[in-house]
C-alpha cells in the first residue's frame, strides 16, 4: 500500500497562513536555515523584498506598518540575521508598531548546543517584544501565525517574534492542526468606563484653559478626525508629541505644535498654564515632561486616556483615568457633551494668541538654512506626501517646520531614536503605497547607517526622494556639546563623508547638489518631476541649532529660544 | 509593604523567565516566589511576595496582566487567606545544647528529620512570622543552614 501524500511542507503552511492574514509583502534576507522557506516562497504569491541588511528589513516593515496601519512582516535568518533585527524590534516596541518578526532557527535537535549560527533570539528579545513563539511542531503554524497577528495589532500594538527551526520549515507532508486561537491569557483592556465619560465632560465644562495633548495612540486608533471634531467643538487647543504628528494637520487653527524638549514655546506654555489637560494616547515620555513628571502641568486637572493600563499613573499623577481605545473614548465624550455647558475659552485663546505672536519659530530667512528648506519642501510636497525621517537635528526640523502632514503620512523613530531608520522606512512606505510620493529627510550621519539600502531602492525602482541635510557633523550631538559642554566638541566631525551625489549615481539614482538658497526650490521641483529616485544633497552650516529647547532638568517653560 | 500575589500562568517552558525578567527589568523587588502546577495541568500557580507601595503594586499587577502567558493576577494581601511556608533548618548541637534545641523545636512544633553527630535538621511549617521566630530562637545555638520554600497562599473558603 503506497502512502498517500496529503500534507504540505512546513514552509508552505507558514506562507499560506501569512496569506490568510492578508500579508502581501515580506521584507527579508535569506540564510542557511531559511532555505526551505525561500524555496517555498518561489511558489507563493507573497512578494518578498530583499533588503541589504536585516536592520533595513525590519525598519522597512515598520515603515510599511506606519503608513498603512497594517501589520508589517520581516524575516531574517538564525544567528547574525536575528541579532541584526534587534534594533528594529526595539524600535517597534517603543513606538507600539505592529510587526510580525520571523526568524530562522537551527533545527530543534540542535537547539541548546551552541551550533553554527545559533542564538537564543527569544531570550534576547523578550524585553522588547509583546510576545514570542518558538515553533516546535509545524502543525502548530496556522494557529501561531493567527495568534501572532492578532496579538501584534490589537490592544496596544507591538512586535511579535516567531522563531522557526529549520526542520519545522522543512518537514514534508504535514497535516496542520486547526488555526483556532488559544489565547486565554491575552487581555485587551478597556470598555468599562462607568461614569467616567460624564466626569470628563463635566471637567471640560468647568475648565477655563483646557489643552488636548495627543500622541501616537491617536494615530493607532485612527482617531484623527474625532480629535479634530473634539478640538473644534470644545475650542481646546491641541499639542502633540513626536508620535502624534499627523493627528491634527499642521496649520489647523487649534494646533499649537509639538510639546516638550523641542516643542513650540506656545505649546509648552499652554501645558504649563492649563487648568485641564486631556492626554490622549500618550505616555508622558521624558522628552515631553523633561524629567520626572512631578513638575509637568502642575496647574491642571489631568485626564489620561490610553489603551494600556500600565501607562496610567506610571509617570504623572492623573485625576481621571480612562482605559480604552482613543477613538471610541473621544467619540463617547463628544456624545456626552451636549448635556454640559461648553467651556468659555475666549480669554484662553487671547493668551495663546499673544504667546504665538511673541514667540514664532524665527530664523534668518535670507540664507540657506534647514528651517527654510523644510518650509520650502512642505510647500512643494503638500500634505499628500509621506515623510520619513532619520534621527538628529533634521528630525526636529521636520517636526517643527514641515508644514503639513496628513494622518498616516509620517514615519520616524521616536521612542528609540534610532539613526538609520529613515531610508529603510521610506522603502517600506513606498512599497506599501506605490502611488504616493515618499520623501525621506535624513542627516549625513544617519544616512550612512543605512546607506546600503540604496541598493534596495535601485533593485525595486522605488521613486523615493531623499533630502539630505548635510552639515558634515553629528549635528544633534554637536548642539549638546555646544550648549551644555562649553563647546568642547568631541567626535562629531564626519570628515570622511563621501560625495553623496556620486554615491547615489553609483546606484543609478539621480543626485542633485544644493549649495545656495536659490537652488533649493528648483532642486525639489526637479526631484519631484523625475520619475525615479533622487537624492538632494543640501549643504547646510554645522552651526545651526534646533531651537527652542528646554534646558536639562528644567520645567518645560524654561526654554532656550535664541 | 509586602504583598502576596497569586498569579495563574500557562504551564510552559519560558513562562518563569518572562515573569522573572519583568521584575528585574522594571526594578521591582521579589521577596519570594514559588511556582507549581495546579489542579489543571495546563496551568501553574505562582505565589509572588513583592515589596512596594500601592502604586508600585498596581504597576506590578498591570505589567503581569499584560503578559500573554499570565491568565490572572490577584492580590491576596488583606484578604482572608491561609498562608504557609516550609523551612528546613540545620542546627549545631553538642551534648550541652542538644536538649535545649530539641525543646525549642518542640515548642514550635517542628520535626527532626535528620540527625548527625554534631547537628540536627529540623522541618518546620508555618506562617512567616512563626518561622522567623524559630530562626531567631535557634540562632544562638549555631544556625548552619537554612532553606525556605517561600510563601504559598490560598483564599479561605467562604463559610
Ligand atoms: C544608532 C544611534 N547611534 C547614536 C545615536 C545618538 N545620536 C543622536 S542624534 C546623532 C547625530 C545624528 O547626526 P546626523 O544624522 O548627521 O543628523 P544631524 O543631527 O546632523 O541633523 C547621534 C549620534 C542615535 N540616536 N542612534
Ligand atoms: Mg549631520
Amino acid at each position: 500500500m503506497s502512502e498517500e501524500k496529503t500534507g504540505l511542507k512546513g514552509a508552505t503552511i507558514l506562507l499560506n497562513a501569512l496569506q490568510q492574514e492578508g500579508v502581501d509583502v515580506i521584507f527579508g534576507y535569506p540564510g542557511g536555515v531559511l532555505l526551505p522557506l525561500y524555496d517555498a516562497l518561489l511558489d507563493s504569491p507573497i512578494r518578498h523584498v530583499l533588503g541589504r541588511h536585516e536592520q533595513g528589513v525590519v525598519f522597512a516593515a515598520d515603515g510599511y506598518s506606519r503608513v498603512t496601519g497594517k501589520v508589517g512582516v520581516c524575516l531574517g535568518t538564525s544567528g547574525p540575521g536575528a541579532t541584526n533585527l534587534v534594533t528594529g524590534i526595539a524600535n517597534a516596541f517603543l513606538d507600539s508598531i505592529p510587526l510580525v518578526v520571523l526568524t530562522g532557527q537551527v533545527p530543534t535537535s540542535s537547539i541548546g548546543s551552541d551550533s553554527f549560527q545559533e542564538v537564543d533570539i527569544i531570550g534576547i528579545t523578550m524585553p522588547i517584544t509583546k510576545h514570542s513563539y518558538l515553533v516546535k511542531d509545524p502543525r502548530d503554524l496556522p494557529r501561531i501565525i493567527k495568534e501572532a497577528f492578532y496579538i501584534a495589532r490589537t490592544g496596544r500594538p507591538g512586535p511579535v517574534l516567531i522563531d522557526l527551526p529549520k526542520d519545522v520549515l522543512a518537514e514534508e507532508n504535514v497535516v496542520p492542526f486547526s488555526n483556532e486561537m488559544k489565547l486565554k491569557g491575552y487581555k485587551i483592556f478597556g470598555r468599562d468606563n462607568n461614569g467616567k465619560i460624564e466626569e470628563v465632560a463635566r471637567a471640560l465644562s468647568e475648565a477655563h484653559r483646557p489643552v488636548l495633548y495627543a500622541g501616537g495612540g491617536v494615530v493607532t486608533a485612527g482617531a484623527e478626525s474625532v480629535l479634530k471634531q473634539f478640538a473644534e467643538k470644545t475650542g481646546a487647543p491641541v499639542v502633540t508629541t513626536l508620535m502624534g504628528i499627523g493627528s491634527l494637520p499642521l496649520g489647523h487653527p487649534n494646533l499649537l505644535g509639538m510639546v516638550g524638549l523641542h516643542g513650540t514655546v506656545t505649546a509648552n506654555y499652554a501645558v504649563n498654564d492649563c487648568d485641564l489637560l486631556i492626554a490622549v494616547g500618550v505616555r508622558f515620555d521624558d522628552r515631553v515632561t523633561n524629567g520626572p513628571g512631578d513638575r509637568f502641568a502642575t496647574n491642571a486637572k489631568v485626564i489620561h486616556i490610553d489603551i494600556d493600563p500600565v501607562e496610567i499613573s506610571k509617570v504623572v499623577r492623573t485625576d481621571i483615568q480612562i482605559v480604552g481605545d482613543a477613538r471610541q473614548v473621544l467619540e463617547e465624550i463628544l456624545e456626552a457633551l451636549p448635556g454640559f455647558v461648553l467651556p468659555d475659552v475666549a480669554d484662553w485663546w487671547d493668551q495663546l494668541r499673544e504667546w504665538k505672536e511673541n514667540h514664532t519659530l524665527n530664523y534668518d530667512k535670507d540664507r540657506l538654512n534647514p528651517q527654510m528648506v523644510m518650509e520650502c519642501l512642505g510647500e512643494i510636497a503638500g500634505g499628500e506626501t509621506i515623510i520619513t525621517t532619520d534621527v538628529g537635528q533634521h528630525q526636529m526640523w521636520v517636526a517643527q517646520h514641515y508644514p503639513t502632514v496628513n494622518p498616516r503620512n509620517y514615519a520616524s523613530s521616536c521612542g528609540l531614536g534610532a539613526m538609520g531608520y529613515g531610508l529603510p522606512a521610506a522603502i517600506g512606505a513606498q512599497i506599501a503605497r506605490p502611488e504616493d510620493r515618499v520623501v525621506l529627510v535624513t542627516g549625513d550621519g544617519s544616512f550612512q547607517m543605512s546607506i546600503q539600502e540604496l541598493g534596495t531602492i535601485a533593485q525595486n525602482n522605488l521613486p523615493i526622494k531623499i533630502v539630505l541635510l548635510n552639515n558634515g557633523v553629528l549635528g544633534m550631538v554637536r548642539q549638546m556639546q555646544k550648549l551644555f559642554y562649553g563647546e568642547r566638541y568631541s567626535q562629531i566631525q564626519l570628515q570622511g563623508n563621501p560625495d553623496f551625489v556620486k554615491v547615489a549615481e553609483a546606484y543609478g539614482i539621480r543626485g542633485i547638489h544644493v549649495n545656495s538658497l536659490e537652488n533649493v526650490r528648483s532642486a525639489f521641483e526637479e526631484a519631484f518631476k523625475h520619475p525615479g529616485a533622487v537624492l538632494v544633497d543640501i549643504k547646510i552650516s554645522e552651526h545651526e541649532n534646533v531651537l527652542p529647547m528646554v534646558s536639562p532638568g528644567k520645567v518645560i517653560t524654561e526654554m532656550i529660544v535664541r | 509593604m509586602l504583598h502576596t500575589l497569586a498569579v495563574l500562568v500557562e504551564n510552559n517552558p519560558g513562562v518563569l523567565i518572562r515573569v522573572a525578567g519583568l521584575f528585574t527589568r522594571r526594578g521591582y523587588n521579589i521577596d519570594s516566589l514559588t511556582v507549581c502546577q495546579t489542579e489543571d495541568p495546563e496551568l501553574s500557580r505562582m505565589t509572588i511576595v513583592v515589596n512596594g507601595d500601592d502604586q508600585i503594586i498596581q504597576q506590578v499587577r498591570n505589567q503581569l496582566s499584560k503578559l500573554v502567558v499570565v491568565h490572572s493576577v490577584s492580590d491576596l494581601t488583606g484578604e482572608s487567606v491561609v498562608d504557609r511556608e516550609l523551612a528546613l533548618i540545620r542546627v549545631q548541637v553538642s551534648t550541652e545544647t542538644r536538649s535545649a534545641v530539641l525543646q525549642t523545636v518542640d515548642i514550635f512544633r517542628g520535626r527532626v528529620v535528620d540527625m548527625g553527630r554534631t547537628n540536627i535538621t529540623v522541618e518546620l511549617t508555618g506562617d512567616i512570622p512563626k518561622i522567623d521566630a524559630f530562626v531567631r530562637a535557634i540562632r544562638p545555638y549555631g544556625l548552619l543552614e537554612l532553606v525556605r520554600t517561600g510563601k504559598v497562599a490560598i483564599l479561605r473558603s467562604e463559610t
